[in-house]
């Protein structure tokens, strides 16, 4: 794998640090007046998603990380594991740890399309698309006629998430969730 | 769109307002300005500075990082006070607040000490960004202030340990390198806002052009000053250092530390060796004060064209 030099650090770069895959936020060059050549250099820690500060003396090399992120597939999980699939065509399946899909596990849809960043060959992260559609489970009975005025309740989603709905949705409607903020958006179009 | 310049016409105009400002201060005090030369056959000795490489009439040459070496060699030569509004070089710089070309004012006034020079310099500066109050610190002061430490009394494993929550614990620093990181990372970041803050006597180990001393305790120090504001380094001063013996020492000091075929400027030695009037002299970085004028954290807001446009 190739290194790379604190000149050549940029945001989205992966990197290896302290053992683990990063992905590079900011880098700032710094230099008193006449000393050393520093950049600090904020960076996010793909497996664990924490944001990690880390100086480094100008010319400094780090180790590339084996890192990409890949469009598949949601086909099902066993239990244990969450299984994707690659649309590039290649069919090639991937199982992924409860830890690598974390929070994403709410917007599980199958055949709807994730990003999925494998770290030599395995899957670390997933990422659900901004909006997923999902059916709602379980809700107390709609009121009708108030489709205008605010209030809300809570639903569940087939995927177990608890969203917050306007108070004239139903069991058995199909919601357009914001999978980036949990957030309701509407109801799916054609349902 | 990388047509169009960095800067606003604002900034271009707030730019022509310092040149006049600093023209018009200097010719006030009878401070001459002139003109030395940007490519040179000799290349700078600091190991922290690195010249960006020309070729001119078939000889390898560099740009100057800065013009200190020809100003004090007209100095030797019997100039009298003199100052320079120039564009200096260094490679690699590049930042929110460096661009590998930018805009310097230099000036040396002699029969003045740190202190006069100092005064001088927060009048200059203060007027031009409208700020009065000063706030004195020497190097100890500041560190033991800013950052608890003692640093003229504290061993460099303290100051590892210090610096390894921002570089981790496998780099391997120098003290000044701790040092550095401590005043960039922690000091830099605290000191007062509006105010001109002035940080002197420097440990002598980061003296590089200045004038060393003994000071209490037994301690060398630097007769070097750095200006700053809202935590941005805006000037670095000494009082020069005038023994060609000396300077000859530090020369060599530096390129066992870069290790690089850097050819020395013997022309300055040779000029120290006839006689450098005792002067003190500061390098003050015009982008900087602009960005403070401006109030902007981009150093490419107050360039026509920043480096990646150039």
């Amino acid at each position: 794998m190739a290194s790379f030099s604190t000149n050549e650090f940029k945001s989205g770069l992966k990197v290896m640090l302290d053992g683990d895959p990063c992905s590079i936020l900011e880098n700032e060059y710094v230099k008193p007046g006449k000393g050393q050549a520093f950049n600090r250099v904020k960076l996010r820690n793909l497996k664990t998603g924490r944001v990690w500060e880390r100086t480094f003396k100008s010319g400094e090399k780090l180790d590339g990380a084996d890192v990409m992120d890949y469009d598949m597939e949601y086909l099902y999980t066993d239990g244990e594991f969450y299984h994707f699939m690659a649309t590039d065509g290649s069919f090639e399946q991937h199982a992924a740890t409860p830890e690598a899909v974390g929070d994403t596990k709410n917007w599980l849809k199958e055949q709807e399309r994730y990003e999925v960043t494998l770290y030599n060959g395995t899957p670390i992260s997933v990422n659900p698309p901004n909006f997923v559609e999902l059916e709602v489970v379980e809700t107390d009975p709609g009121l009708k006629g108030d489709t205008a005025q605010g209030g809300s309740k809570p639903a569940t989603l087939t995927t177990g998430a608890i969203v917050r709905v306007p108070l004239f949705i139903n069991i058995g409607e199909v919601l357009r969730i914001d999978t980036r903020t949990g957030d309701y958006v509407s109801r799916a179009k054609g349902e | 769109m990388s047509w169009q310049p960095s800067a606003s016409i604002e900034s271009l105009q707030q730019r022509a307002k310092l040149n006049a400002y600093i023209r018009e201060f200097f010719a006030l005090r009878h401070v001459l300005e002139v003109e030395t030369p940007v490519l040179s056959r000799a290349a700078v000795d600091d190991a922290n500075l690195q010249p960006v490489v020309a070729q001119a009439c078939g000889e390898t040459s560099f740009l100057h990082t800065s013009p200190e070496y020809p100003m004090k060699r007209l100095l030797a030569a019997g100039s009298g006070d003199i100052y320079q509004i120039c564009k200096v070089f260094r490679d690699g710089e590049q930042g929110r607040r460096h661009n590998p070309e930018f805009t310097m004012l230099e000036y040396y006034r002699r029969n003045f000490d740190l202190r006069s020079l100092m005064d001088e310099v927060a009048q200059l500066i203060g007027d031009f960004l409208m700020i009065q109050r000063r706030v004195d610190l020497s190097y100890a002061q500041a560190l033991k202030q800013y950052a608890q430490l003692d640093v003229f009394n504290c061993d460099d494993e303290i100051l590892r340990q210090r610096c390894a929550e921002f570089v981790g614990d496998d780099l391997q620093l120098t003290r000044d390198e701790c040092l550095d990181i401590i005043m960039s990372h922690v000091v830099e970041p605290a000191l007062p806002k509006d105010a001109l803050v002035m940080i002197y006597h420097y440990p002598a180990s980061q003296a590089a052009l200045a004038q060393t001393f003994i000071a209490e305790g037994d301690v060398p120090l630097a007769k070097r000053f750095e200006l700053y504001v809202n935590g941005l380094e805006l000037a670095n001063g000494y009082h020069e250092l005038t023994d060609p013996l000396e300077q000859q020492q530090r020369f060599l000091q530096q390129t066992q530390k870069h290790n690089e075929q850097r050819p020395l400027d013997q022309n300055f030695l040779d000029a120290l060796q006839h006689g450098l009037p005792d002067c003190s002299g500061v390098a003050i970085g015009l982008d900087r004060i602009l960005m403070l004028k401006l109030k902007t954290n981009d150093i490419a807001s107050v360039i026509s064209f920043d480096h990646s446009r150039a």
